[in-house]
C-alpha cells in the first residue's frame, strides 16, 4: 500500500521519484554476495577473543591451561600494545575505552586476550582453557547508584554527557495551570540483532612502517580508520579499509567494528599471517554496543483548554563503562524530548551516566525513540487525566510555521501536522474503530481491542553542527569505458544506498541508471564521505554526489567533449573521450554548512537539525486478558520526508524500522545479571517473525521538499524506529483503561504486573 | 582424511560429491568449508534463525542443526542451484523486483524456504506465506515486501 509520487515529464523512469529495483539484488538472491565470513584467506588464521565474566575487577593473573599446544597458538595482550608504545585505546569521542583490558575490568564481557589458531575447533577449546584470575570488585549496574557516585571509569561526576536546554522559564507556569501532569518512563536496552554477526579480516605487512589492511562487516570505513592508524600510529596512507557485503547493521556496526579491527590486525601483526575474527551469535550479542536503556521523568503544564504551557523533562541514559558515542546519542535523545509541539517554556535536563555494563551505543533512532517514547506516552496520560481525547490535545500542541522549538529554532517548513494526523486516523479509521471497540470491550470476550496513536518526527542528518565538523567529500568520475563513478565512503547494508546514490546521478545527469557505477568503500579509492549513520546517506551525501555529478558535466561541457543536448549514447562517448584525454575527470565535493544554520553547541541554542522528516503512526491492537499476550491487528505509518527518491526501497526501510520498533515495544528485553546479558541466544531474545505482525501500512507525503537535499528529499531510515513503541502503548491503554503503562519492552509478565498495581486497593 | 573422518558422498543442486568430514559435523560447516558453497549463511547456529536453510531430500532443513552422517547420501539444493543457466527463477525476480532482500544475509535461507513453500502451496494466501516463512527471520524488511515477492512469485502467471 504505498502512494507512488509521479515523476514530472521530464524525468526518466530511472531517475528519482521511480521504484528502480535494487541494484545488488540479483547478487543477494542467488547467494552470490560475498560477506566477511565467505571470503578464504590462503595462509589465514582464525582468533577469538578472551572476555571478562565480571562487571568490575582487577587482573590478578592469566592461566593457561593444560592440554592445549600453546606453542602453536598466537596471544595477544594489552603488554604487546604498550612494549610496542602503540596505543591501547580506541579512537572515538573520548579515547577512554582500551582495545584490550591492561590493569582493570570495568564491564563484563570486556576484551582482556586474543588467540589465533588456524584451527577453529582448537581455537574454541583453547579459549576455554584461559583462565582470568580476577579480584572481583563492586559493580554499579542501577541508575541511581550510578548518579550518585564519584567517577567510576571517567567522565565528570561520573557523567560522561550533561547538558541542559532551555527555553522561557517555568518557575511560575507550574502553581498557575490549569493541569499538571507528571510521570516516569523506562526504556530497555535494545539489540540489533543483524543476522549477519560482527566480523572482520586483517593483514599486516610488515616493514617500516608497516602496512595494515582491514576488511569487513561496518558502517563507517573511516572510522575503522581512524582507529587503526591510532592504534599503530601509522601514517593514514599505511592503513586501508575495505566495507564487505553488510548483513545487516543499523547502529550496531557503527563504532565496535574499529574494536574487531584491532583485534584482528593484532592478531596479524603478531602471527605474520591473515587473521579471520568473525563473532558468533553468543558472543555478539553479549559484547557489542547496544541501544541505551533510559529513564524520563517528565512534568507538563497544560492550561484549561489543553494547550501546553511548560514541560521539563530529566532524561537520563545508562552509558555503560566507557564514552562510546553516548554523547551524541544523548544530545539527539534530549533534543526530541518534546516531540513535535509548541511549549514556550521549556527545561531538559539531560544526563549520560556511567555505570559498569558492556557500553552502550548506537541503535537506529539513537537516543530519539527513547525520549520520544516517554513525550508521546506522557501524552496520552495527560490527556486521560484531562479527559481529553488523546487525538484532540495533540490537536492543540502541534508546531506549526514559524514556532519555535525547544532550542529555539524557528520551524520554517509550512507544517500540515494536523492534516498528517488526520489523514493517518482515517487510514486507520481511527473514529470507527473506537466506537466498535467501546462495544466491544464492554461485552463478555476476554479479548480487549484499542486504538493509539503517535505523533513525531526525526531530526535529518548530524546534530547541531556535526556535518559541519564531518565536512564530508564525495566525487564522481570518469571511466575509460565511458561511465560515471561515484566516489563515497558511504556503505550499503541493505538501505538501498547503492540503488538511490545512482538514481540521484542518473537523474542529475539525465542519463539511464547502467552508466552510473559505485566505487567500493575503500579507504584507499573513496573520500572521506562520513560515516553511514543520522539518516545523513541520502539527503547530505546523496545532494555532495548530485552536486559532483553536476559539476563534473560541467567540465565535461568545458572541455569540449560533451553538448547539450545528448542521448545516453553520445554521454558514454563523450565521457570515454574525456577519459582518455584528460586521463580522467573527477570532480570532489565539499560540505558547506548552509549560511541559515546557526548552531550553539555549548548551550544548546539554535538550529539542531538542518530538517526534520514527520509522522504519524496508528496501531490497532487486541489483549488477551487471560494470558496478557499483546496482538498488533492493523499499523499505519504515514511520514513527511520530503521528496521520496525511491518508493518502494523507502516504503522498505519504514517496515523495518516499524518491526524493529514493534519488537522493543512488546518483545524484545535484554535480560542482565550482574552486567552480564543471560539471554543471548536467538532462542530467548524475542524478534518479530512474519507471523507476528499484520501488514505494515505506509504512506508517504511530499508537500514538503528539503531545498538542500538531492530532489528534495530528507532523511528516513530512523524515523520509523521512533513511533511503534508509545502508539502500540497507547492503544494498550486505549484496550484497558488502564495508565499505568509506562516501561518497554511491555512484555505480558509487565503487563500483568500493571493490571495488578492498577487494581490493587489503596 | 583425518582421523574420525568419514567419507560424505552427497549430491549438492544435481552434482554428485564426495567430501571427507566429521560424523557430527554441521551440514552448514561441510557446504561452506568442504564444498566452498558460502551462499548459505550462519545467523545463530542453534536453527532459530533459519538464515542456513537448505532443501535436503525434499525437505527445508536448518543446516547447522544437521550433522553430517545424517546427509550420507541425501540430495541438497542449496541456494547456489536454484537459479538454472546463470538466469533467475520466477522467485528471485520476484525478490529483487518487490524489494524482498535488503541485506541480503537472510536472503538465500528465506529464498529456499519460499520455494518450499511454493513447491507445497502453489498459489498461497498472505497467512499460509507468513506461516510457511516463520522459522527464518529478517530484521530488516519487516516482512512485507517478502511477502510481496512470494505472492507475485505464486500468482498464476498472467495469460496474454
Amino acid at each position: 500500500m504505498i502512494e507512488f509520487s509521479k515523476g514530472g515529464p521530464a524525468m526518466k523512469a530511472e531517475g528519482i521519484g521511480f521504484s528502480v529495483p535494487r541494484k545488488e539484488g540479483p547478487e543477494k538472491v542467488t547467494g552470490a554476495a560475498r560477506y566477511v565470513a565467505d571470503r578464504i584467506q590462503d595462509g589465514g588464521i582464525f582468533g577469538v577473543t578472551v572476555r571478562s565474566r565480571v562487571a568490575h575487577g582487577r587482573i590478578k593473573g592469566i592461566r593457561f591451561g593444560p592440554g592445549i599446544p600453546w606453542e602453536e597458538f598466537t596471544v595477544v595482550t594489552a603488554r604487546d600494545i604498550l612494549a610496542q608504545g602503540w596505543d591501547n585505546r580506541v579512537a572515538s569521542i573520548e579515547p577512554d575505552q582500551p582495545f584490550l583490558a591492561e590493569e582493570f575490568i570495568n564491564h563484563a564481557e570486556e576484551p582482556i586476550l586474543l588467540l589465533g589458531h588456524a584451527d577453529r575447533t582448537l581455537l574454541e577449546r583453547a579459549r576455554r582453557a584461559v583462565t582470568v584470575d580476577v579480584e572481583e570488585l563492586p559493580a554499579v549496574l542501577d541508575l541511581d547508584q550510578a548518579l550518585a557516585c564519584a567517577s567510576l571509569v571517567g567522565g565528570k561526576g561520573n557523567l560522561f554527557k550533561e547538558f541542559r536546554i532551555e527555553l522561557g522559564d517555568p518557575a511560575d507556569i507550574w502553581a498557575r495551570a490549569a493541569h499538571v501532569v507528571e510521570g516516569e518512563y523506562l526504556t530497555g536496552a535494545q539489540e540489533q540483532l543483524y543476522i549477519e554477526t560482527n566480523g572482520m579480516q586483517a593483514e599486516v605487512a610488515p616493514g617500516d612502517p608497516a602496512a595494515v589492511t582491514v576488511r569487513g562487516s561496518l558502517q563507517c570505513p573511516y572510522y575503522v580508520h581512524a582507529a587503526l592508524t591510532a592504534l599503530f600510529r601509522l601514517p593514514p596512507g599505511q592503513v586501508r579499509v575495505l566495507q564487505m557485503a553488510t548483513g545487516g547493521a543499523f547502529g550496531g556496526k557503527e563504532d565496535y567494528p574499529s574494536i574487531i579491527a584491532g583485534h584482528a590486525a593484532l592478531l596479524a601483526w603478531k602471527a605474520g599471517r591473515p587473521v579471520t575474527l568473525v563473532y558468533d551469535r553468543e558472543e555478539d550479542m553479549a559484547a557489542t554496543t547496544k541501544r541505551h536503556p533510559s529513564r524520563s521523568r517528565l512534568r507538563t503544564a497544560f492550561d484549561a483548554e489543553g494547550a501546553l504551557l511548560a514541560m521539563s523533562s530529566d532524561f537520563v541514559l545508562d552509558a555503560g563503562a566507557y564514552t562510546t558515542l553516548s554523547p551524541v546519542v544523548l544530545s539527539r535523545g534530549a533534543l526530541h524530548a518534546l516531540s513535535a509541539y509548541r511549549c514556550p517554556h521549556v527545561r531538559i535536563h539531560a544526563r549520560a551516566v556511567a555505570t559498569h555494563s558492556p557500553p552502550n551505543g548506537a541503535f537506529r533512532g539513537f537516543g530519539a525513540p527513547q525520549s520520544l517514547f516517554a513525550m508521546e506516552r506522557h501524552m496520552d496520560i495527560a490527556a486521560a487525566r484531562m479527559g481529553l481525547d488523546p487525538v484532540e490535545l495533540r490537536r492543540r500542541n502541534l508546531l506549526r510555521l514559524g514556532d519555535r522549538m525547544a532550542t529555539g529554532q524557528v520551524v520554517t517548513e509550512d507544517l500540515d501536522l494536523e492534516g498528517l494526523m488526520d489523514r493517518a486516523l482515517a487510514d486507520l479509521d481511527y473514529e470507527g474503530k473506537r466506537a466498535a471497540f467501546a462495544r466491544h470491550n464492554a461485552g463478555p470476550s476476554p479479548v480487549k481491542k484499542g486504538v493509539g496513536l503517535s505523533l513525531f518526527m526525526h531530526g535529518c542528518g548530524f546534530t547541531g553542527s556535526g556535518e559541519q565538523h564531518l565536512a564530508s567529500v564525495t566525487g564522481v568520475a570518469t571511466t575509460a569505458s565511458g561511465l560515471v563513478r561515484v566516489l563515497a565512503a558511504a556503505t550499503e547494508m541493505g538501505q538501498g544506498k547503492e540503488t538511490v546514490f545512482t538514481q540521484i546521478v542518473s537523474e542529475a545527469l539525465g542519463i539511464p541508471n547502467d552508466l552510473v557505477e559505485l566505487a567500493e568503500a575503500d579507504t584507499r579509492e573513496v573520500p572521506n564521505s562520513g560515516p553511514t549513520v543520522a539518516s545523513r546517506s541520502t539527503m547530505v551525501v546523496g545532494r555532495l554526489v548530485q552536486d559532483a555529478a553536476l559539476g563534473l558535466k560541467r567540465m565535461l561541457i568545458q572541455e569540449r567533449c560533451l553538448e547539450e543536448p545528448y542521448d545516453a549514447e553520445g554521454f558514454r562517448t563523450a565521457v570515454a573521450r574525456a577519459h582518455a584525454r584528460a586521463g580522467g575527470l573527477t570532480c570532489s565535493t565539499e560540505y558547506r554548512q548552509p549560511p541559515n544554520l546557526s548552531w550553539d553547541e555549548v548551550n544548546y541554542r539554535g538550529d539542531a537539525y538542518p530538517t526534520y522528516a514527520w509522522a504519524c503512526y496508528g496501531v490497532e491492537v487486541s489483549v488477551d486478558t487471560v494470558t496478557w499476550e499483546v496482538k498488533v491487528e492493523d499499523f499505519v505509518a504515514r511520514q513527511e520526508v520530503g521528496r521520496v527518491i525511491n518508493p518502494v526501497l523507502a516504503a522498505g526501510q519504514i517496515e523495518g524500522g516499524v518491526t524493529q520498533g514493534l519488537g522493543w515495544a512488546l518483545w524484545e528485553k535484554v535480560e542482565l545479571d550482574q552486567g552480564r546479558m543471560i539471554n543471548n541466544q536467538m532462542t530467548n531474545y524475542i524478534v518479530p517473525t512474519a507471523m507476528d505482525l499484520p501488514r505494515i501500512r505506509v504512506y508517504f507525503e511530499e508537500n514538503n521538499p528539503y531545498a538542500l537535499g538531492p530532489g528534495g528529499a530528507k532523511g528516513l531510515g530512523e524515523l520509523p524506529m521512533d513511533g511503534p513503541a508509545p502508539a502500540v502503548l497507547n492503544a494498550i491503554q486505549d484496550a484497558l483503561g488502564v495508565l499505568a503503562l509506562r516501561e518497554v519492552p511491555l512484555t505480558p509478565e509487565r503487563l500483568l504486573e500493571a493490571m495488578e498495581a492498577e487494581h490493587e486497593p489503596g | 582424511m583425518n582421523q574420525g573422518e568419514m567419507r560424505l558422498e552427497v549430491t549438492v543442486n544435481g552434482v554428485p560429491r564426495t567430501v571427507a568430514a566429521y560424523p557430527m559435523a554441521r551440514l552448514l560447516d561441510v557446504l561452506r568449508d568442504g564444498l566452498g558453497l558460502v551462499g548459505t549463511k550462519e545467523g545463530c547456529g542453534e536453527g532459530e534463525c533459519g538464515a542456513c536453510s537448505v532443501i535436503m531430500d525434499g525437505k527445508l532443513v536448518n543446516s547447522c542443526l544437521v550433522p553430517a552422517v545424517q546427509a550420507q547420501g541425501a540430495q541438497i539444493l542449496t541456494i547456489e542451484g536454484l537459479a538454472q543457466g546463470g538466469s533467475l527463477t520466477r522467485l528471485q525476480q520476484a525478490f529483487v523486483t518487490c524489494n524482498g532482500a535488503q541485506c541480503g544475509f537472510c536472503t538465500p535461507g528465506m529464498v529456499l524456504a519460499a520455494a518450499d513453500l511454493l513447491r507445497r502451496c502453489p498459489d498461497p494466501s498472505e497467512a499460509e506465506i507468513r506461516e510457511g516463512l516463520a522459522g527464518n527471520i529478517c530484521r530488516c524488511t519487516g516482512y512485507v515486501k517478502i511477502v510481496d515477492a512470494v505472492r507475485q512469485a505464486g500468482a498464476p502467471p498472467v495469460r496474454p
